[in-house]
């Protein structure tokens, strides 16, 4: 079967630090992916590499089989890949539920200049998604005024707007306290899965990890150290010197 | 409540120069600057200051006296030909500039503004150099027109104009066309992730500004009854973002209540002083240190936003 993504022999770097140095990867429809590796292995590269933020020196990167290697990431946007950052990207002066509104009119309908961004429709949906990662109070707040944890949740939430097939997350349960992690981790799995949204996630909570990828990629300065089935790559004695010591 | 203080303010704006005939023209320029300064503040939602919208002022002014020269009479041909004129202009120099970003936009503005200022005041023999170019009394709907009629008719259309277009632009800004406007300002990169391309919404937002400065171009003209070089200089432009900042970007009107307040203050100030422009300076410090959201933040509440 055709991945959804693969990415080939990627190389990038930064100042002479190899941030990608030949990274190669697939995730397949259906697989909840997890990236794990210390700080400042490559792991947030990888993301900017695979949705056209970062062009990379040499190697590809395919969607569906189509090259995407130079594609701007408004155009992979459009292609059914949508991202949630490492650092909330929010329109932090408008309100959390415009924030989902306009990702929701990017999907159908930016170029009506003259109906109103708010529609009862859009509204509803909107407030679904927030109630799912558990902001349903906080629509009417300016987003910059919300804590860390629920700016987090809302750049998740405005993700899932764009109804993508491929879902990136990058550390969806940082800044989210302990407590709420696995509720949040719940609904959000639960909603992937009804929605057959594929999801790549990098994460560093290596029991999220355990309870939910199906698979799990170890990234060491720039590149895929080890690969397989949580259980497994958890015994691994290098990953456990590489990243479950360090995290 | 704020439709009804709305439609009042335009009320008495329509009723004053009953009383003050001398108003009336102090009222259309205000209007017409108002338009400008709408124009600015729209991109200034964006976070870009453009410190040349008076090149759009001037070419549509210039536009309505070139037209009028070549025969075409009739008012509100004039109108919305000068305003086309406007926007395709720009179209043009707006797909250059949408993809810069602050001080580089701001002064790239600048830079075009005032080739078009030269342009202007050196080719004598289209533009008629500083002397300019007279705008010749048009005729409305075939009717010809004695002057004070037709100022009346300009007078009134241009508050017909502010109220009309004024709404136009509020579901504009309201649409999500004008909620990505102002995305552009706090995230780009959320906006490129969310698949919207920037630069068009900057490019239609340019385009938009520019017709709005044109519509303001022509009705000045029309209503001074000469267009000049100066209409395109710097300080033109400057002075729109100045009535943008003192009115607010925070809604449509905000730029009209800006517009009049300055109008007025002027007219005001320089029959008791000649420090006009310290009266200037010092309502607009006030403004920034003590009302962020400008003269029209004084009425308006945000939209059940909790802080
Ligand atoms: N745009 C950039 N410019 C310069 N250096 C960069 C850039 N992006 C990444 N780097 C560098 O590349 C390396 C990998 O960074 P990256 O953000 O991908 O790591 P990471 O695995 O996501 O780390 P963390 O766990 O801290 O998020 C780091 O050394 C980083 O400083
Ligand atoms: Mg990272």
């Amino acid at each position: 079967m055709q991945p959804i993504l693969e990415a080939k022999d990627l190389h990038v770097a930064f100042n002479g630090v190899k941030a990608a140095d030949g990274v190669s990867l697939s995730i397949h429809d259906g697989e909840f992916l997890a990236i794990i590796g210390p700080n400042g292995s490559g792991k947030t590269t990888v993301l900017n590499l695979c949705t056209g933020y970062v062009r990379p020196k040499s190697g590809s990167v395919h969607l569906d089989g189509q090259d995407i290697t130079r594609l701007a990431p408004r155009a992979i946007a459009r292609l059914g890949v949508a991202r949630a950052f490492q650092i909330p990207q929010l329109f932090s002066d408008q309100r959390v539920i415009d924030n989902m509104m306009l990702s929701l009119a990017a999907k159908d309908g930016l170029w009506t200049m003259m109906r109103p961004l708010e529609t009862e429709a859009r509204r509803a949906e909107a407030e679904a998604l927030l109630g799912l990662v558990g902001l349903a109070d906080d629509k009417n707040r300016i987003s910059n005024t919300l804590p860390e944890g629920h700016r987090k949740l809302l750049d998740i939430a405005v993700a899932l707007a764009l109804k993508p097939r491929l879902l990136l997350l990058d550390e969806p349960t940082s800044g989210v306290s302990a407590l709420e992690r696995f509720p949040l981790m719940e609904a959000l799995m639960g909603a992937l899965r009804q929605r057959q949204i594929t999801a790549l996630f990098v994460e560093h909570d290596m029991d999220v990890v355990a309870r939910y990828a199906n698979r799990v990629l170890v990234w060491n300065a720039g590149n895929i150290m080890a690969e397989g089935h949580p259980d497994e790559v958890f015994k691994d004695q290098r990953v456990l010197q590489s990243v479950v010591g360090v995290a | 409540m704020r439709v009804v203080l709305a439609a009042a303010s335009v009320v008495v704006l329509a009723i004053l120069p009953m009383f003050a005939p001398w108003l009336q023209f102090v009222l259309t320029l205000a209007i017409a600057k108002g338009f400008a300064a709408l124009g600015v503040a729209i991109l200034l939602r964006a976070g870009l200051i453009s410190i040349g919208h008076a090149m759009f002022f001037a070419a549509s002014a210039y536009g309505v006296a070139f037209l009028a020269a070549r025969g075409i009479g009739d008012f509100a041909s004039l109108l919305v030909l000068s305003v086309v004129i406007a926007a395709l202009t720009g179209v043009i120099v707006g797909a250059f500039l949408v993809r810069y970003r602050a001080i580089f936009f701001a002064m790239l503005n600048l830079a075009v503004s005032m080739v078009f200022y030269s342009l202007f005041a050196k080719l004598y023999g289209i533009t008629g150099g500083s002397d300019g170019m007279a705008v010749p009394i048009p005729s409305v709907f075939g009717m010809v027109l004695s002057e004070p009629a037709f100022k009346d008719v300009l007078f009134y259309l241009s508050l017909v104009l502010m109220v009309v277009i004024g709404l136009g632009i509020h579901r504009y800004l309201d649409s999500p066309l004008g909620h990505a406007l102002s995305a552009v300002h706090t995230n780009e990169v959320r906006l490129e992730y969310l698949g919207i391309p920037v630069w068009a919404v900057l490019l239609i937002a340019y385009v938009v500004s520019a017709a709005l400065a044109g519509l303001g171009g022509a009705i000045a003209g029309f209503a001074i009854g000469r267009v000049v070089p100066d209409f395109a200089f710097w300080t033109a432009s400057g002075h729109l973002v100045l009535v943008a900042v003192l009115g607010g970007i925070g809604g449509v009107p905000g730029a009209f209540i800006g517009a009049l307040f300055l109008e007025l203050l002027h007219t005001a100030a320089v029959t008791v002083t000649d420090a006009w422009n310290l009266i200037v300076g010092a309502a607009l410090i006030a403004v920034i240190m003590f009302m962020p959201k400008g003269l029209y933040g004084l009425f308006a509440r945000e939209k059940g936003a909790e802080r």
